[in-house]
């Protein structure tokens, strides 16, 4: 028990000192970076000026992925070591997580109509597979909802996050399993990105600054839970 | 100017790009900070009545 609240306190200190740094490493690195995409990129030779929707859309799926990663890895541990710190980062992380996924759809839809000629195909693996995982990602909110007891909504969440896990690699590889609409892998590939210099400089701080603004606001919502918890074990001590 | 808001004549499809993100993010944000502060008050709220009450130690 002793550990149990050692620990959400040493993180609350923690996080008070580097919260404010982070926060203003995203604010610089969101705007050089949406201004270099925006202003200093050139149209693409295939792609005219639709390519800008690239660096919207590339960080947006890769969050979405590498958040799940982080709190399938959040569940794991809390669930082997019974860490409540780790229930708390697999909880907080996955709302972020549902965001950058559904900012991946739609941005993505905006690029398939001119690309494509369609906004959507169910057909494309690539695409559906991104929707699964949004919906893995509401159905883990909704199950922690669900649940009022902290410590069986962290396990039965958890399990959730690990079996939806199985969506990852397949997103990672539909493009290659299943050659339709969704171009293949042209960053994280064998031999290396075959994107030019001038567009993946700038998308790379997009990368950079989405990950930024991703921990300050799981640094966030991570205290908000700890705030939360405490609360409501406050609460109860004045009931009883 | 015209010619960069026309974005290559792909100025329907760029632009709410742009726009529904940064309006995601933002809410994101904005959201994030007030239930952080909702939050934050509510237990400083119980903690000041348990002190005054004599119970401030869990």
């Amino acid at each position: 028990m002793i550990t149990a609240l050692a620990n959400p306190k040493r993180f609350l200190d923690f996080s008070n000192m580097i919260a404010p740094w982070v926060c203003a490493a995203a604010i610089i690195l969101l705007g050089v970076g949406f201004y270099w995409a925006l202003f200093a990129t050139p149209p693409d030779y295939q792609q005219g000026q639709s390519v800008k929707i690239m660096f919207v859309h590339v960080p947006a799926a890769y969050m979405g992925i590498m958040i799940y990663g982080l709190m399938a890895g959040a569940s794991l541990v809390g669930l082997v070591f019974r860490h409540p710190l780790a229930d708390v980062a697999a909880k907080s992380a996955a709302p972020l997580g549902a965001a950058f996924t559904a900012l991946a759809l739609l941005t993505g839809s905006l690029w398939g109509r001119p690309m494509w000629g369609t906004y959507w195909q169910w057909g494309d693996a690539r695409l559906v597979s991104e929707l699964i995982l949004l919906f893995i990602y509401l159905g883990y909110i909704a199950l922690w909802n669900a649940i009022d007891d902290p410590v069986r909504a962290a396990k039965a969440a958890a399990i959730l996050s690990l079996v939806g896990a199985a969506d990852v690699p397949i997103i990672h590889f539909s493009v290659d399993w299943w050659n339709t609409l969704h171009q293949p892998a042209s960053i994280i590939r064998p031999g290396g990105p075959t994107i030019d210099k001038t567009f993946l400089v700038p998308l790379f701080i997009m990368m950079l600054g989405y990950t930024v603004l991703f921990l300050w606001l799981w640094l966030l919502r991570m205290q908000t839970e700890i705030f939360e918890r405490r609360a409501r074990a406050l609460m109860m001590a004045k009931g009883a | 100017m015209a010619n960069f808001l026309a974005m290559g004549g792909y100025a329907v499809f760029v632009w709410p790009a742009y726009a529904i993100s940064v309006l995601v993010l933002g809410a994101a944000v904005v959201l994030s900070l007030q239930s952080h502060a909702r939050a934050r008050r509510s237990v400083r709220r119980l903690e000041e009545e348990g002190a005054e009450s004599g119970e401030g130690q869990t």
